[in-house]
């Protein structure tokens, strides 16, 4: 594509902005291959964190989960489980890489401000300036089963709870001066007298009064991310964060539609339009032409969706226990069964239920589809599917467009999924002038181009 | 022929013992703050031969707080710094400060588990406690009042972590192709700790460490005989440390001692003298304490090798006498085969003579040790 061709394009300059999501739990990652390595090994965390800095990647993401998942009234056992924490996983990864970001997936409900801004600023220091924390809320008393202060929290106090957690994380962060510390032994003291405020706050959730311990990073302090697609999730994203995650970024006027939201709704909390950066999930696959990536592609989703695990993510929907039916046979013929919310697991209604059963029982009769087909077709994960060339378009247009500032990409194999991307895709963005050459700086902020730290 | 006996462990948190060691370290005070700083002391220990180090931590600055001190303010958390330490050494026995008294032992079991798995099993842990009640406010967490309470959290916070290492066992990741599984649930155990202030349901979400269990330093006294792996103990005399050792009831016992020693350019008794301008060195905590040549060292822990089974070394300034012990006192008790460095590809608790032990959990424990001693 040459200038001349980009007359006209909203931002003929965009950069792709790129994360590895190395989720844990979950059942996208196919661990039944034979080149799916352990998933707890720290040469697993080492080897992905290490491609993606070869392919300059701006952030290496761990996911977060407070408690195994169940699932009739037993540890669900068919997808990948158990995952380290992440600020003690990305602590060694500091050690061991130059550049990347490094995200720690954090909740906010299940921990305390002080503590948690004060390894959080540990691990941006070890990093020299590299850490991100994607804040996330839990409401359920499921999880809360596993901590000390138990606990339930509605939706609307989740996310108080998270943006006055926040506020107290930044003022231990913002807590000393620049220059706190002598600049020699012979001072009268180690730090300079005033340099180190306290962080005293008293709000609906925290009663704090502490003495910050760490001076700030080379970014200032870690690089705000946040999920979350309701309203409230939305508003709180577009008030605080750096970065926000998504769903949308499979289809272009979908993904457009949702960055022209945040967008307005940047404008409404008084920020500049280019002060968040839009980073949706995606999978993606790779193939040396369009065949041969379908192709793939029918091979990905057949090794995620096993028969058991079609069966299983029915059960869910259906709210009884399906295995043992025939995943190549039809949808169950009896109607799904939700038990009154209480609480502890998750907020679906039955409505909601019903509506999706019916729209899958339609699809499914409508194309002549199985259970097993029907949830590979109408299942969460699509993301991307081509050859280096046409994805390289495809991205190309999307950021050219405004529609996204990058992906946040979850590699169906652990840990060499990431490879086709950095050696086949990579050089493609290259050629094309929407992806960096080179780390043009070293810390996670500038990585993604946001403005320094006030 | 047996091994040697003495462990020799080192604490590197800060400068150094002293509170006013900055002042006679060999970098600016900002540069403590820094990875480079902590990969820089994590290579002298491991390099001079220690089994392991220890972090120092807490919510509240370090030293006392005390106008008069004005020592540093500043300090990264252990967990933290013993991950990153961890990923630059590769021998090296790792064992960070956490304090149960306010932190969640959920989290704690996840940090310490991580730690094991990206150190290959070289993870232990100190456990702590939080004394002071402007910890509370900055936890923003009810005080925990009195000897009694923090005891009591830091027992149950101990069973809690050490239940929920256990909550897998060793081979809940299954994998089967044939089942579509992942895991074996029945493998997967649930802990259900009820305890005087609260209940913990589990299992872990961290798959189960490398060495079943990281290795538990407590001080003497502080949980129940029998919960910790090593015991420090403190004492005023080697006869003293002994007793106390004999009397802590753990597997192993380490003696606390405070050193500092006489180097090319200062004697101990100088160095000293120049840190008391500033600061008294506290001797309250009932450690012992040596100052003097690397030989009356070697020859007081060549004595200690009668008493105890290992020792914590806390140097008056690190970067000073990390390099005596380095030259002049490792070499000669791995010469005397008084006390050996660890080997490479070892755990920790293999460096230490400690079994793994099988989790708590495991039904069928006969079939798993053979598998075990198979490997």
């Amino acid at each position: 594509m040459t200038r001349a061709d980009l007359d006209g394009v909203p931002r003929p300059d965009a950069q792709l902005h790129f994360g590895v999501f190395v989720q844990g739990v979950n059942h996208w990652t196919i661990w039944s291959d034979p080149s799916s390595g352990s998933q707890i090994d720290p040469a697993t965390f080492l080897r992905v964190a290490r491609t993606a800095e070869r392919g300059l990647f701006d952030a290496f993401f761990l996911g977060d989960g407070l408690r195994l998942r169940e699932s009739e009234g037993g540890i669900h056992e068919l997808d990948v489980a158990g995952r380290p924490d992440s600020i003690t996983q990305l602590s060694a990864l500091a050690a061991a890489t130059e550049r990347i970001g490094l995200v720690s997936t954090s909740n906010t409900t299940f921990n305390e401000p002080g503590d948690l801004a004060r390894r959080l600023a540990g691990l941006d220091l070890l990093s020299g300036g590299r850490a991100g924390w994607n804040m996330v809320t839990t409401h359920n008393a499921w999880t809360g089963e596993n901590f000390r202060r138990g606990g339930f929290l509605d939706h609307a106090d989740r996310y108080r709870r998270a943006e006055e957690f926040l506020s107290v994380a930044r003022a231990v962060w913002n807590g000393w001066a620049e220059g706190a510390v002598a600049g020699s032994t012979d001072a009268r003291s180690w730090s300079v007298p005033d340099a180190v405020g306290r962080v005293r706050t008293r709000t609906d959730h925290f009663d704090v009064d502490l003495a910050p311990t760490l001076p700030r990073s080379a970014q200032g302090h870690p690089v705000i991310f946040q999920a979350g697609d309701s309203g409230d999730g939305r508003d709180f994203a577009a008030r605080n964060a750096d970065v926000i995650f998504s769903a949308h970024g499979d289809d272009f006027d979908d993904a457009l539609a949702f960055a022209e939201d945040i967008r307005r709704r940047l404008r409404a909390a008084g920020r500049p339009e280019d002060a968040l950066r839009i980073l949706p999930g995606t999978e993606i696959v790779i193939g040396a032409t369009e065949k041969e990536a379908e192709e793939k592609a029918r091979w990905v989703r057949l090794q995620q969706v096993t028969p058991a695990v079609a069966l299983g993510i029915a059960s869910r929907l259906w709210g009884f226990d399906l295995s043992g039916r025939d995943a190549d046979g039809p949808l169950p013929a009896e109607d799904p069964v939700v038990a009154a919310y209480d609480g502890k697991f998750g907020t679906r209604q039955l409505g909601e239920t019903l509506d999706t059963v019916a729209e899958w029982r339609a699809k499914a009769d409508a194309n002549g589809w199985s259970l097993r087909e029907t949830v590979i077709e109408l299942g969460p994960q699509h993301g991307h599917v081509g050859t280096p060339a046409g994805l390289a378009d495809t991205f190309a247009r999307f950021a050219r467009h405004g529609a996204v500032d990058g992906f946040n990409i979850s590699p169906y194999l652990v840990p060499d999924g990431l490879d086709d991307i950095v050696e086949l895709l990579v050089p493609e963005l290259q050629e094309r002038g929407v992806y960096r050459t080179s780390y043009t700086g070293t810390t996670l902020r500038e990585h993604l181009g946001l403005a320094p730290v006030a | 022929m047996p091994r040697p006996a003495l462990h020799l462990a080192v604490e590197i948190d800060g400068d150094g013992a002293h509170p006013a060691a900055w002042r006679r370290a060999a970098h600016s005070p900002g540069e403590l703050l820094t990875p480079r700083r902590l990969a820089r002391v994590a290579a002298a220990a491991e390099n001079a031969g220690f089994t392991l180090v220890t972090l120092d931590d807490s919510i509240l600055p370090p030293g006392d707080g005390s106008a008069a001190e004005s020592g540093p303010v500043g300090r990264i958390g252990a967990v933290e710094r013993a991950a990153f330490a961890a990923a630059s050494t590769s021998v090296l026995g790792v064992a960070p400060v956490v304090a149960t008294t306010y932190a969640e032992p959920f989290h704690i079991t996840s940090q310490l588990s991580t730690l094991d798995h990206v150190s290959a099993g070289r993870a232990g842990w100190v456990v702590g406690t939080e004394e002071d009640p402007a910890a509370a406010r900055a936890w923003g967490r009810p005080l925990v009042e009195g000897a009694d309470a923090i005891a009591r959290e830091a027992r149950d916070g101990l069973r809690v972590v050490r239940d929920l290492w256990d909550s897998w066992e060793d081979d809940a990741v299954i994998r089967s192709v044939a089942t579509s599984r992942y895991l074996d649930r029945s493998r997967l155990h649930a802990i259900d700790f009820t305890g005087e202030t609260y209940s913990v349901k589990g299992p872990s979400i961290v798959p189960r460490p490398p060495q079943g269990r990281p290795v538990v330093l407590a001080p003497a006294g502080l949980v129940p005989a029998g919960l910790a792996d090593v015991a420090l103990v403190g004492g005023a005399t080697p006869a003293e440390v002994g007793e106390a050792a004999a009397a802590a009831g753990a597997p192993l016992a380490f003696a606390e001692i405070e050193v500092a020693l006489d180097t090319p350019g200062a004697t101990a008794r100088e160095r000293i003298a120049d840190l008391e301008r500033y600061t008294p060195w506290d001797g309250g905590r009932g450690r012992l304490r040596y100052s003097g040549s690397a030989a009356g060292l070697l020859d007081l822990l060549t004595e200690l090798g009668g008493h105890v089974d290992g020792v914590r070394l806390h140097p008056l300034v690190l970067d000073e006498d990390l390099a005596v012990l380095s030259r002049l006192v490792l070499p000669e008790l791995f010469a005397r085969r008084i006390a050996a460095r660890p080997l490479p590809g070892t755990t920790l608790r293999t460096s230490l003579g400690l079994p793994r032990p099988l989790s708590r959990f495991t039904t069928d424990g006969a079939a798993t040790l053979v598998r075990e001693e198979t490997r």
